[in-house]
């Protein structure tokens, strides 16, 4: 037998030490002085939520771009695909982590950004949440997650508090409702939200049905039967954008007659893929979500910025919230005055922000890491685009209530 | 509430129509060559990404575009047969299951390389136009898309029953070795059948194409559908792909309506699991579409 001088004992003795070694020795961040500081961006662009990861990634790197021209600190963007994938949120920090970056952003979807902040905790490098919802992100004792978006119950106050003063921001007063929602995760909560907030806050429209459906429901003309059949004034639809538009469709096709279609904290309908698709029968649909404040100057030269870099997409709320992300680092940045990650993370938890694009108060973060000032706005979709209608202080445009009947469009 | 139900039956028949074409697809393969084509469901999906294609191009509407889907997958059909299938007929079925698991992989695969993962739906009037018929009002997408496919069903079966090689093919199914004795290429009756499977599937994916946005991750679930409708009509039975298409149509609208709109698939697996007690072969088992 020939020897393979290679590959001897010793050779693999001391390659198993070394793999040992390297095994325990843990994540360690470097970098050179003066060199711009690395910000690890994950998200999922890929998979089934890689049409909204990519959005937000156009939002992470405007912001990057504006911040640069802004003459804030040097930032180096390094993104990584989290594939749609929860458990790939600690793979992608750690990856980010390994290549030397000081603080993470992202990553979309609550179970990815849970299993990220596992990673960016045990690493003791700062997480900024762009857009993730699950109450547990900032409530399971973590030091280095900051969230700059509201937790589902905020979502939902923020929404049912909207509903509750359509009737004074309209004149019109509408007696009952039917609630629909995907039949998932997202929808389940938001529709058991709905329900204890419509008692707690007291809006007095009474709930005459809930209709919950299929998340790959590809057809809704069953349920939209249904709900016409309650004859509600008007029809609160939980639905991701797909759904959306099945449901806008039925409307149409079974002339339901409406004051009006209002989404509670619900993803869809001011996305470009719905106004696309439903046209003329899309405008005056209403959501309640956290959304950009269109009043303030900061927003419309985002805004301009944004049309300019991508003339065919939409700057909504995944953009704006991912936009903040890049805004709250660089400030922690310019602050700290080092990219070290301790560092960063005490710079983090003093975040006073008052001038940025999303509606609300100034950006700041609780005990546990929680922006608590984040509001909600009325939005309504007006030729071909959501606009803002209440609150009133913020409102670019005027409601349209009760809803045009689709008939006469 | 009558007009509901009505429609409800309606609506169900009318897409179950288009269920049964495809249906049809997946049991004239599997009645000829033995073999089940699990990468079924991706097939529609194609036919609908060459619908919504179709009309954003070119402002194809959905019947001509099924037209021209059914072409496409003909020949798609018939080339994966010729080049990789045909030696994977007689195979033990584990090696069959795998090579079309692979099919499926690959074609989703591409779909989300080309048109990627978001929803495409087709913004033509038609998604919003119906029909109204004694009062009732139907979908017009919906309405087209059955009678479109009614018409492919009927022709199919036409053409199986009155033509030299759809009697080739019904013999090639009956008895292979016989087929072969009196001179029947198998070769080319399995291509030929491949072809009109997958192009069944392709049409009714364009069919449908106005009213489903298309998506990649939607084929598991028309391959599924159209297992349960073949098992339930009977594996191999034009037939009874026809009336399992319609009974889940209807089962799956009134059981949103009257249970809950969550469980409608799993009304359908209730309606497989009873007709499978009572007639373990299907509604129309042993009854070859002759």
């Amino acid at each position: 037998m020939t020897r393979n001088p290679a590959l001897d004992r010793r050779t693999i003795l001391k390659g198993a030490a070394a793999g040992a070694a390297l095994s325990i020795t843990p994540l360690r961040h470097v970098r050179a002085a003066g060199a711009p500081v690395k910000v690890g961006v994950l998200l999922p662009t890929s998979g089934v939520l890689a049409f909204l990861g990519q959005a937000c990634r156009r939002g992470i790197d405007l912001g990057a771009r504006m911040m640069a021209e802004s003459g804030a600190p040097a930032m180096e963007i390094l993104h990584v695909d989290t594939e749609s994938k929860a458990e790939q949120g600690r793979v992608a920090a750690e990856k980010l982590i390994r290549e030397g970056c000081s603080v993470l952003i992202g990553a979309f979807d609550s179970g990815t950004t849970i299993s990220a902040a596992q990673a960016a905790e045990a690493a003791k490098v700062p997480l900024v949440v762009n857009i993730a919802a699950a109450p547990q992100i900032t409530s399971q004792g973590f030091q280095y997650v900051f969230r700059n978006f509201p937790p589902g119950a905020t979502l939902v106050y923020n929404a049912v508090a909207r509903i509750k003063e359509l009737s004074s921001l309209t004149g019109v007063a509408p007696k009952t409702a039917v609630l629909m929602h995907v039949n998932d995760t997202f929808g389940h909560a938001v529709a058991k939200g709905v329900d204890i907030l419509w008692q707690k806050l007291g809006v007095p429209i009474e709930i005459v049905d809930t209709i919950s459906y299929s998340r790959s429901a590809k057809d809704l003309s069953v349920e939209i039967g249904r709900a016409k059949a309650a004859e509600p004034d008007i029809l609160m639809p939980v639905t991701r954008v797909n759904d959306a538009i099945l449901i806008v469709r039925e409307l149409v096709k079974q002339n339901v007659g409406l004051l009006g279609v209002i989404g509670p904290g619900s993803p869809g309908p001011y996305e470009k893929a719905f106004t696309d698709a439903t046209g003329k029968y899309g405008d005056e649909y209403m959501d309640c979500v956290p959304w950009y404040d269109p009043t303030r100057d900061k927003t419309k030269r985002a805004i301009a910025a944004f049309a300019d870099d991508y003339p065919d997409q939409r700057f909504e709320l995944n953009v704006g919230f991912s936009y903040e992300a890049v805004e709250i680092v660089a400030d922690a940045i310019a602050r700290a005055g080092t990219g070290e990650p301790q560092a960063l993370q005490a710079a983090l938890r003093e975040t006073n922000l008052q001038d940025h694009i999303m509606y609300g108060g100034p950006i700041t973060f609780d005990e546990t890491g929680q922006n608590t000032n984040i509001g909600g706005v009325l939005l309504q979709n007006q030729g071909g685009a959501p606009q803002v209608i209440g609150p009133a202080e913020i409102a670019v445009a005027k409601p349209v209530f009760p809803m045009t009947p689709f008939a006469e469009r | 509430m009558a007009e509901l139900y009505l429609k409800v039956a309606a609506s169900g028949l009318l897409i179950g129509t288009v269920y049964a074409l495809i249906a049809i697809g997946l049991t004239i393969i599997f009645g000829v060559m033995r073999v089940v084509n699990f990468a079924h469901g991706e097939m529609v999906v194609m036919g609908m990404y060459l619908g919504y294609a179709l009309w954003t191009l070119f402002a194809i509407p959905a019947i001509p575009a099924a037209l021209i889907a059914a072409v496409v997958l003909f020949g798609l059909g018939v080339f994966l047969q010729v080049t990789v299938v045909s030696r994977f007929v007689g195979r033990p079925q584990h090696s069959q299951f795998i090579l079309f698991i692979a099919f499926a992989l690959v074609i989703t695969g591409l779909h989300l390389m080309l048109m990627g993962p978001d929803a495409r739906s087709i913004m033509a009037p038609i998604s919003f136009e119906t029909y109204s018929v004694g009062g009732l009002r139907l979908d017009a997408a919906r309405v087209q898309a059955a009678a479109t496919a009614l018409v492919m069903i009927l022709a199919l079966i036409a053409f199986l029953r009155f033509t030299f090689i759809g009697r080739a093919i019904r013999a090639a199914a009956d008895n292979p070795l016989g087929a072969e004795v009196v001179g029947i290429r198998s070769g080319r009756v399995y291509a030929i059948t491949a072809g009109i499977g997958l192009a069944c599937a392709g049409a009714a994916g364009a069919l449908v194409s106005p009213l489903f946005d298309a998506q990649p991750f939607l084929a598991p679930e028309f391959t599924l559908l159209a297992f349960i409708i073949v098992i339930i009509g009977g594996l191999g039975s034009l037939t009874g792909a026809l009336v399992g298409g319609l009974l889940i149509g209807v089962a799956e609208g009134f059981a949103a309506l009257l249970i809950n709109p969550a469980m409608k698939s799993m009304f359908s697996y209730g309606v497989l699991i009873a007709v499978l007690l009572f007639r373990p072969a299907g509604l129309f088992g042993g009854k070859e579409a002759r």
